[in-house]
Formats: C-alpha cells, structure tokens, sequence
C-alpha cells in the first residue's frame, strides 16, 4: 500500500505492507533510526514519535494509519546543535545507554509544550509510560523540570 | 605556558549524548547490509523434551525464505559454548550446544534458523515449521532437582553440577563453643539485566578475503572471537568483531550466547549477510537470567555481639545450561556472604542445581545481591536477639583500616583467593547514618502515619571490581596534532568515550577536544578484555596512563630529531615540543602517525565499599511500602567523572529496588515462562521510586592500580534486598514480621502480616 505523511517538515511517501508497523515503516523505509525498539508490545516507550503533536506509540501503530498526517520522530526536534530539552538531558547526565533516550525525549517534549508548567509529580506521572533501565529516573525528571522554563517563553513569545 | 589538564574529577557532559539524544547513535538494530537476509529463530516451546522430528518443507514453500537451517547444516559435531570463566573440566557436561539437536531443555532454547527476505516472512516461516517434541518431566524447583522424576543430563546422572567450598579458620569449632547460633532460611528470587535495547547481530562473510565481520559485539569481543573462530575452523585474524553503540549491558549482554554461533555461521554458510534482532519475550526466555538462589546458614556470634563463623549450604538454581559465567554468581554468594565484615570462621557451600529454566548468568552485583540479602537480614534478627542495637552490631564487626589487607574466604574447586584492598569503613557507616539523620529519624520507627507505619534498614556492603589479567591501549599521535585512542575496554553505556577522553588528556596533556576514543572492536588493540566486573575505568584508564607514558617518549623521539638534540632535553606541553628558544606544534611534527600500545597487567580486584540506609512507610493491610527516603554513601578510591559515576551510583540503586519489590520471572511446573513481557515482568519507572540520594568519597585510594580508583559500576544495588527487608521488618517489629525471601511484593507483605498476626493470636 502506499502512503504519503508529512516527517519532520518533510512530505514523503513509501510503500508498506498492511500489517507493517509505523515505527518499521520510518526505521526501514525512511532511515530514521532514532526512533528504537525496545518490546514492540507498547510499554517501554522507546519509539516514541509525535503523531500531530501527541506522543504516541509507533510500535502499536500501523504506517497505514500515518496517511496523511505529521509525525514527528526525534531526529525531527533538533538541528546541528542539542534542542534545551536535549541540553538539559546531557547536563543532567540524564542518560547514559541512549537507547531509551529518544522516546523520553520526545515524550516529554509532547509534555512540555502542551503542559509547561507542569509539576515534578505529573513529569514523574507521564514519563512513568516510558522504561530506563540505566538511570533511575531521578536524573531524567530533573532535565525535564530544569528544561519547562524553555518551553514557557516559548508559549509567552506565542 | 600552557596550564596541566585536570579532566580527571571533573563532572564532563558525555561526549556520547551529542549522537544519543539526537538519534544519531548507531546501534545494531541500525546496521543494514546489502542483499542482506533476515534471521529469526525456533525455540522450543517445551520445556523438556525429546526431539522426535523437524518438518521444514512448508516453510521452505512460503515465497521469500531462503533457508531453514538445523543443527546438521551446520556441523557434523553441534559446537558447544565453552565457559570463559571458571572452566572446570566436570562442568563440560553442562555446555550449551548452540542448537538442539535431540533434547530440549528449555523453553526458548533454539533449534533452527529460518532465514528470509524480511524478518516478517521469516516469522511466517516459522510457524510453518512442524516440529515434534516427546515431552519429559519438567524440572522447575529445588525440591524436583533434588527429588529427580527427571534428569536433564542423563550421562550425569544427577541435577547438581558441581558444589563450591568457600572455607576460612575452624566454623565447626567455632560454632561448637558460641555463645549463640542461629540458623535461617532466604531466598532471593530469579530476575535478569534486562537491558533496553534487544540483542542483535548482523554478520558478512567475505569470501574472496575469505573474512567474516560481525556487528553487534559487547563486553568481551576479544574473547568471543576466539570462541567464534574455534567453533568455525578459522584464524582469528580471519573474523572481524564490531562494537556499534550498546544499549545496556549489566553483565548479560555480551557473553557469547548461541546466537552468537548461529548468525555469523549463517552468513558464511549461505554467503549472504545476515541480521538478527531478538524480540523483548525472546530476549527474556533466552538471555542470561541472574539471581535465584536459596540458602540455609548459620551464624555464630559471642555474648558481646561479635560475629564468629558462618556456616551452610546455599543452592543455585542455575538453570537448563551453565553459561559461560555461570558459575560466579553461586560463587560469589559463599565467598563473599562475610562482606565488610570480620569473620574469621566459614564454611559454606553453593550447589549448582540444573533446572529447565533458561540458563543464567551474571548480572550487575551477581551473588553480592544476593548474599548482601542474606547476611543483612541476619545480622538485624541476631540484633534483636541479643537485643544489641543492629547500628552498633554492625559497627563493631566492620573491618578495620588497621586490617587491611583483608583477605576474604578462600573458594574451592576454582581458587580465586582475594583480599579487601583499603578502606576505612567505620568512617564510610558513621556519615552514611550522620547523612541520614539515623538517629532523629529514628523516633519515627514502628509508629502509624495515616495508616503506614514507619521503619528504617541500613546495611554495609564491599563491591569487587578490575578484574585481570589485563588490558591494552594503543595511543596514535595523528599528523594534524590529534590523538586517537584505541581500548580493550568496551562500552555498554557506562560513558566510557568521555572517562577515557577525561584519562587520555590529563595523561598526556593534549587537549581533550581534539581526543577520539575507539574502544570494543577487535581490530583496534591486538588482545583486549572488555568491559564486566566493573572493570572498564581501571584497567582501561590505567593501560591509557601507561601507555600515554610510552608516548611522550616517542614524541621526545621525533622531536628530538628535528631539533638535533637528546630527546631528554625536550620540553613537551600537549601543544607544542620546544627546545631552548625553538618550539614546534605537534601538529606536523612527524609525517606519519606516532604510535604506541601498552598494557596494563592486574591480578588484583579493586574493592570499594559502603553503606546504605533507607526509611520506608509500610501499609499493613494492603503490604504496599513507600520509600520515603534511600542514601548510599560509597567511597571509590578515585572518581574520573562525578556526574557519570553519580549516575552508575543511582541507575544501580533502582535496579536492586526493582530486585527488592518487582522484578520476577515465573516459570509454571510445566517450565513454562509466566512473565514474557514487559506487563508481566515489572520494572521499576518514574514515579516508583523517587527518592533515592547517593554520595561518592574518595577517602582511601586503591594502592593496586595508578589511578587509584576502584570499579564502582555493581555497588549501589548490591545491599539494596537486605536493606528494604530490614526496613520494613523494623516499621512491622509489633508485628514480628520478617521477610526471608524477596520479591517484597504487596502480596508477600500483607501475607506476613497476616501470618504474623495469626500467630500472635
């Protein structure tokens, strides 16, 4: 079948097979290999992408069901330089395998710049969809907190 | 004049973050060859069993597979994994063959490789393959092993391998004359590493320069080549193993596993590349599970509360297979139960019980964690016994600095004598209960707050590390003044370009800006070791001091050349040679690269050491425990990077959480694994666990290494059972409730409670 979505700006179209999944489809078909597999059954989080600004699984997603709409993966939240959220993750050492990393990233970022007030227990509450297995976490939440005043002058510049 | 670097200490961003938060990282998964075929493996669904026969044809039917490969496609004799530590002769019957081939022995274990266009057809395959297995009696606990409706190695004739000794002094007489003995039964649970990111390999085999590469190496790829190259017929030289980035590690990954036989095989079998990538219930029913032990010990203590001896027998449930470390865990656990304590009488014995269960391994602390458990929890029941406050018992045991060296028990049937380096452990106890606040916390213990009662758990721990023989590191000065660094250390996400990076640029003075770290890949030192036994920083970082040495010599040597003077009269700065009023930049001072290898040669372990304390909140009528407050303070000898050995501290921490409270795979008493995803097997996540603190010391140098640092990659989970027991036992003491075996789940908890109270009725 073939598909047409907008990737991080971008306007491509492939061609998948009914039952591939959205996160095969962007690693396999179009190169984004930031986007990881960690279960394939939804719950560690670490494929991540946006689907129009929502965090969403695309292990449990099929391609087909992108058609026409804008996903973002996390090569899409960055250019040559880190983003804040990204800078605070390193200042915080707030990873250290990195496999994980790029589902937290782009799950809090969906936080963030829908929520960017919100506080320690709902940063703690939405990223307990996502697994690490290097860094407890403490060090995770602290980038994410440290990281809201970015996205508040964002929201104010709006 | 150029001021010395000083990296080492300093809390350095990661240089890895730049690629890894980006998704630029390269992992396995991330590897593609052309004309590449997928593999995806049979795996017995029968725990134990005979196999009667394997029909390929309607899987070789289905459009896109190109192979259904089984044990005689491979070899007329099936390989088997050799150990690569501990390798006793009368554990040989126990290798894993890389495929089944007339028995299976558990659920998960592989028979044959479908290879295919995609991964998707490959998995179709699959289920076309008819396969017949005669099932035979499950072994699926202790008691079965023991009771024997079934053996798995018939030759053996039994399902105990081997028993290990650990022996110091006279238990026996000491026990005979005590004051006090008491005897007790734990268990700890069967739980694994569970690292991120799924195994992989993609393998090319060359044929016209006949060489075979591999990506997707970790841990020991040096040692795996050679395993790889017995097993195919082929040189060393003629394989090629490639570490790409590693997503996790804790001692699992990277061992050399069937798949590590299969892929590679594979590819130089049909000529093709081929890529495999496990999926997360494969990975769980097939990589190295850890822990799963049971014990029964005895401790002798005087009147005044000093500890006397240890004494009993532990039972290791090792699984269908000893793997290729399998062995230290079960060792780890009788040798190291005295832990930073003075113990001067032992005898315990670890028996290796086979099972069909999935083979087990090390992971991150194996045995400490599950000894640590143990003896914490002694230690505080012979507290109340002898009614001496459990902070002062453990006090007064501790080794003192005035001991050091300590030797540890010895351990037979392989010795691996030890002794405990420095340390001064009174100092690390004292400020870890300062820290805590211990004692005006303590007001709060055995009292209700809104249904919880309150309770808190300390216990000391030792965490072995840098283990030998050795490991190389060879420095290139490049023509453009930049220094490339080559290790035999290898990467699993510790943060080893950055530590190195941090090491290199104190010891040779270069900026760091201009070091490149390349580590885990069998072609850049010609025998490295690899990263397990919290070894990495130690034995890598010291082979870089070493070996930085050698090359500011030979950079002595060019300039000495160019200058036409004595190499002893050149000044040497990281930027620039000079001699008298002439200077030179390093950059264009040879016209080939300059370069140098050393290895740094250790029979030593580093120990590092520390305590732990923690305050939870136990609901009795539903078991749920809240951890209010957790502290570990450990004292490394030397910290390279505060920030990155702050993460390790934490990160390892939570995974003995996860041990203590979540983590638990379950087989059925047909062998058949309960908990193959990750809704069925918990770990811990953000909001589980918020409050964990850790503080690093550098109180006593390692005198055994340059650096003076210990490894410190295991510690922080090591004591982390025995201190939540501990806790919640103190928050339920008018109950007399006392956990004896982990996980300390809601249910296990609220049972006690329950137990307790019917009892005390």
């Amino acid at each position: 079948m073939k598909i047409k979505f907008q990737l991080n700006g971008d306007t491509v179209s492939t061609e998948v097979e009914a039952r591939t999944s959205l996160a095969d489809c962007l690693r396999d078909n179009l190169g984004k290999n930031g986007t990881h597999l960690g279960c394939e059954h939804g719950v560690c989080g670490a494929c991540t992408v946006l689907l129009n600004g929502e965090a969403v699984r695309s292990c449990l997603m099929l391609a087909v069901q992108a058609d026409g709409e804008k996903v973002i993966t996390v090569e899409g939240l960055s250019g040559d330089e880190l983003s804040p959220l990204q800078a605070s993750f390193r200042k915080h050492h707030a990873l250290q395998c990195g496999f994980c990393t790029p589902g937290f990233i782009t799950t809090a970022h969906a936080l963030l710049s829908n929520e960017p007030d919100a506080d320690e227990n709902r940063i703690r509450d939405v990223l307990s969809g996502n697994l690490c297995r290097c860094t407890g976490y403490i060090s995770i939440v602290e980038a994410v907190m440290d990281a809201r005043k970015f996205y508040a002058v964002h929201e104010e510049q709006q | 004049m150029k001021v010395a670097n000083s990296y080492i200490g300093r809390p350095m961003e990661r240089i890895e973050d730049l690629r890894l938060l980006r998704g630029r990282g390269t992992f396995v998964s991330d590897v593609n060859k052309p004309n590449q075929l997928h593999a995806v493996i049979l795996r017995s669904s029968v725990a134990h069993g005979v196999i009667c026969s394997i029909d390929r044809s309607r899987a070789l039917a289905l459009p896109g597979v190109s192979h259904v490969l089984v044990a005689a496609d491979f070899a007329n004799v099936v390989p088997k994994i050799p150990l690569r530590l501990q390798p006793l002769p009368q554990l040989e019957p126990f290798h894993q063959p890389v495929l089944a081939q007339d028995k299976v022995r558990y659920v998960g274990e592989p028979i044959a490789v479908v290879l295919a266009d995609t991964a998707a057809i490959a998995e179709d395959a699959l289920e076309n393959i008819d396969l017949e297995i005669e099932p035979l009696a499950a072994i699926t606990s202790r008691e079965q092993a023991e009771a024997m409706p079934s053996v798995l190695f018939e030759d053996h004739g039994s399902n105990a391998a081997i028993t290990w000794k650990a022996f110091r002094g006279d238990a026996d007489a000491a026990f005979k004359t005590a004051d006090y003995v008491r005897r007790d039964r734990f268990k700890v649970q069967r739980h694994a590493a569970m690292f991120m990111e799924p195994r992989g390999f993609v393998a090319a085999w060359d044929g016209a320069v006949q060489k075979l590469t591999v990506w997707g190496a970790a841990k020991t790829a040096w040692y795996n080549r050679r395993v790889l190259a017995d097993a195919l017929g082929l040189e060393v030289d003629a394989i090629e193993l490639v570490e790409v980035d590693v997503g996790g590690g804790f001692g699992s990954r990277g061992e050399f596993y069937p798949e590590d036989y299969l892929i590679p095989a594979a590819a130089k079998l049909v000529g093709r590349p081929v890529k495999w990538i496990e999926d997360r219930r494969e990975h769980m029913m097939t990589a190295n599970h850890a822990r799963d032990i049971e014990c029964d010990v005895e401790i002798a203590v005087s009147r005044d509360g000093k500890f006397l001896a240890l004494r009993g027998q532990v039972w290791a449930d090792i699984g269908a297979y000893i793997r290729t470390n399998g062995s230290v865990g079960p060792r780890n656990v009788a040798q190291y139960m005295s832990g930073p304590y003075c113990i001067e009488n032992i005898d315990l014995k670890s028996t290796m019980l086979t099972t069909n269960k999935t083979p087990s391994g090390t992971y991150r602390g194996p045995g400490r964690y599950e000894t640590d458990f143990a003896r914490e929890r002694m230690i505080d029941l012979v507290a109340r016994d002898l009614k001496i406050d459990r902070v002062e018992l453990r006090r007064q045991n501790l080794v003192a600095d005035a001991q050091m060296p300590y030797p540890l028990a010895s351990i037979t049937p392989y010795d691996s004598s030890t002794e405990l380096d420095s340390g001064d452990y009174h100092a690390v106890f004292d400020l870890c209960l300062k820290e805590f606040d211990w004692w005006e916390r303590s007001k709060l213990r055995g009292k209700p707050i809104d249904g919880y009662y309150h309770g808190l758990g300390v216990g000391s721990f030792i965490e072995g590390g840098a283990a030998g023989p050795k490991e190389e590191a060879r420095l290139v000065l490049e023509t453009d003044g930049s220094l490339s660094v080559y290790i035999g250390s290898s990467s699993v996400g510790q943060g080893l370009e950055t530590i190195m990076a941090q090491i290199a640029a104190d010891a040779t003075e270069l900026p760091y800006e201009r070091i490149t770290i390349h580590h885990g890949s069998t072609s850049h030192v010609k025998d490295g070791y690899g990263a397990y036994h919290s070894r990495s920083t130690v034995m890598g970082g010291s082979a870089i001091l070493l070996a930085a040495e050698k090359l500011k010599d030979a950079i002595r040597n060019a300039a000495a050349v160019r200058f036409g003077c004595v190499p002893s009269e050149i000044a040497l700065d990281g930027e620039q040679v000079s001699h008298g009023g002439k200077a030179m930049a390093l950059a264009g001072l040879a016209d080939v690269p300059i370069e140098v290898e050393a290895s740094f040669f250790n029979k030593k372990y580093t120990w590092a050491y520390g305590t732990q304390a923690a305050h939870v909140a136990v609901d009795p009528g539903t078991g749920h425990v809240k951890v209010i407050d957790y502290l570990s303070v450990e004292d490394v000898g030397r910290m390279i990077n505060p920030l990155t050995l702050h993460g390790q501290a934490i990160g390892s921490i939570v995974q003995g959480l996860g041990g203590a409270f979540l983590e638990n795979l379950v087989y059925d008493e047909n062998g058949q694994l309960l908990t193959g995803s990750f809704a069925d097997y918990l770990l811990p996540t953000a909001s589980d666990f918020p409050n964990i603190r850790s503080i690093t010391l550098e109180l006593k140098p390692c005198p055994n290494n340059p650096l003076g640092a210990k490894g410190a990659g295991e510690g922080g989970l090591i004591p982390v059972g025995g201190v939540m027991a501990n806790a919640i036992a103190d928050a339920l003491s008018h109950l007399n409730v006392q956990p004896m075996e982990l996980p300390l789940t809601p249910a296990r908890i609220w049972q006690l409670v329950e137990d307790a109270q019917a009892a005390a009725s």
